[in-house]
């Protein structure tokens, strides 16, 4: 039916039968400073165009200035749901350019740390899947856990979001003991909230018919847009760093990957639900390593690398030598080796990869952060394409999309 | 049978001759150059040879070396054989005045973003880029700011009017 218009158009012009719709920069759906000029059709999404940089901080020129220990706290605000483990993929890289050794207590600590940093990254997500879906009750109520999870690493670094966790060699100092007791509350009290969120969820039909089928991609499709981690897994492809090319000592570790096999939506929740059990898992594997070890070697928490790592307070005081490294590494006056690296950990969202060059001198000559969710994110408009502009509004969540890893 | 090093170094070097050079390994990776002109072709042959098959770009990025002459600008592709767990790192240098480089978005859909960032903070201009513009940085920016003759603002200046930014 011809449909009256209160407009003249001049003569000769097309209708446009579509509409402009802008979603961000700041938009309640999108949980971070993303923008999307979508061209819908009634709700039919019929094209979008993802515009990034809104907090774009030129990390890769501001460590190009920076001794290797002042690059971590830049780490941190990448993926800030999981800042741990970009903390220690930084630190990590650092020493496998360095060739330094670790002992196996420090890798256990580590491996302890980045698993709890991965259950808060996954719960986020899947609990603001949730969200979008409508369902609060899961999000809030998770939400008291992440805080234990927070309350860890507080005890450990001094701090919850922005961790800076770790140094180059080690960690700054032994994790006490009330850090344990922590870690023992949260170890006996989340397995039971993560099976009651899951049963939340994972069953409830309104969930699945927002979830399934929505948001899929091909795990062919998935590995040519350059999609890594749970994402990925999703798809069906079982790539993970830690398995793959283990760092840390995971190969001590005995767990499972998960996969799925539509990479919708709901696939990448289950995928993520998995993966928080098996981190569980690997955490209590770690912290019963941990209890093994016996005599001075149960209270090792750093390598003995004086270039590279702090000595103590009362050394600097009162030793020369220790004056002097203490000088030498705040100052930031450490040659590094010439030479070039690429490291990559299994991050929240995938694989986080570190590309440093060194030209000799004392701050790196190029550091490139391989970023995962800048990655994957170019593959949103065919995630979309076709679909409901609500189910936009859930693949952007599920993808766990984080600004700040996106803009670097 | 298991890739190795020796093996990718061989078939290339049977496929490409002295074209491909400066194969060195550093931390487990084998890395290499050739000339700009061919990164299609080993890009394409990489990905579609059977027994090399390194079908997933890890990360693409650019270097700016100032003191290279002739090749200033650096891409370096990162690439990873999933089945056979081995990476591989591959370059292509370029003049900074004359910075055209192939575009690999046709043979990898992640390189699209990747590419216009590197072309937003080195200025490489990929040929054949389906929508070639800055990512991360304004649109109206007029220079490439990773570039090395461009230094970070020197933290000890004080002209600078703080009191615009309450530090008064």
């Amino acid at each position: 039916m011809e449909q009256q218009s209160h407009i003249t158009l001049p003569k000769g012009s097309i209708e446009k039968t579509t509409t402009t719709l802008n979603i961000g920069p700041t938009h309640p759906a999108t949980h971070g400073v993303f923008q999307n000029i979508m061209e819908v059709d009634g709700e039919r999404v019929v094209s979008t165009e993802q515009t990034v940089g809104y907090i774009h901080r030129a990390f890769e020129k501001l460590a190009e200035r920076r001794p290797l220990y002042q690059i971590t706290p830049i780490t941190d605000r990448l993926n800030y749901c999981s800042s741990p483990i970009n903390n220690m993929g930084w630190h990590i890289t650092c020493e496998r350019f360095l060739k330094l050794e670790l002992p196996k207590r420090v890798d256990y600590l580590r491996v302890i740390i980045m698993e709890l940093a991965r259950i808060s990254d996954h719960l986020i997500c899947n609990s603001i899947v949730g969200v979008d879906t409508g369902a609060y009750t899961g999000f809030l109520y998770v939400m008291q856990y992440r805080e234990l999870i927070y309350e860890i690493y507080e005890e450990v670094c001094g701090s919850r979001l922005t961790t800076n966790i770790g140094r180059i060699g080690g960690f700054e100092r032994n994790f006490t003991n009330t850090a344990f007791t922590k870690l023992e509350k949260f170890l006996n009290e989340y397995p039971k909230v993560l099976r009651e969120f899951e049963n939340l969820f994972a069953r409830n039909r309104i969930f699945m018919d927002r979830t399934q089928g929505t948001g899929g991609i091909s795990a062919e499709r998935a590995l040519n847009y350059g999609f890594t981690g749970p994402n990925l897994r999703a798809a069906g492809v079982d790539y993970d760093v830690r398995v793959q090319q283990p760092y840390s000592s995971y190969q001590d570790f005995d767990f499972k990957v998960p996969v799925g096999t539509t990479g919708d939506n709901y696939d990448r929740f289950l995928v993520r639900n998995a993966e928080m059990y098996e981190s569980i898992s690997i955490i209590k594997q770690a912290y019963q390593k941990i209890q093994n070890f016996k005599g001075a070697e149960a209270e090792v928490y750093h390598a003995d690398v004086p270039e590279y790592y702090l000595p103590k307070k009362e050394d600097v005081y009162t030793k020369m030598e220790a004056l002097i490294w203490h000088f030498k590494i705040i100052m930031g006056e450490i040659e590094l080796p010439k030479g070039e690296i690429y490291s990559a950990v299994e991050g929240g969202n995938g694989e986080l990869g570190f590309y440093l060059i060194s030209d000799g001198g004392r701050t790196p000559f190029r550091l490139h952060f391989r970023r995962p969710c800048f990655i994957y994110y170019q593959a949103f408009e065919e995630l979309i394409k076709g679909g409901m502009l609500s189910d936009a509004v859930v693949t952007m969540s599920s993808l766990n999309l984080i600004a700040g890893e996106l803009d670097a | 049978m298991a890739l190795s090093n020796e093996t990718i170094q061989n078939k290339l070097i049977e496929k490409f001759g002295d074209q491909v050079l400066n194969f060195s390994t550093a931390s487990g990776i084998l890395s290499f150059e050739s000339p700009k002109e061919l990164n299609l072709k080993v890009l394409q042959y990489l990905y579609e040879e059977p027994v090399l098959g390194f079908t997933f770009l890890t990360d693409l990025c650019g270097v700016n070396y100032p003191d290279n002459k002739g090749a200033e600008l650096v891409v370096v592709y990162h690439l990873h054989n999933f089945s056979e767990n081995i990476r591989l790192r591959y370059s292509v240098s370029t003049s900074i005045d004359e910075t055209a480089v192939f575009t690999a978005s046709k043979l990898f859909e992640s390189a699209n973003w990747m590419e216009r960032e590197t072309y937003d903070f080195f200025g490489i201009n990929f040929i054949g880029h389906p929508n070639l513009k800055r990512i991360l940085n304004v649109d109206e920016m007029d220079y490439f700011p990773l570039r090395k003759q461009y230094p970070l603002e020197d933290q000890t200046r004080i002209d600078k009017d703080d009191e615009m930014f309450g530090r008064g």
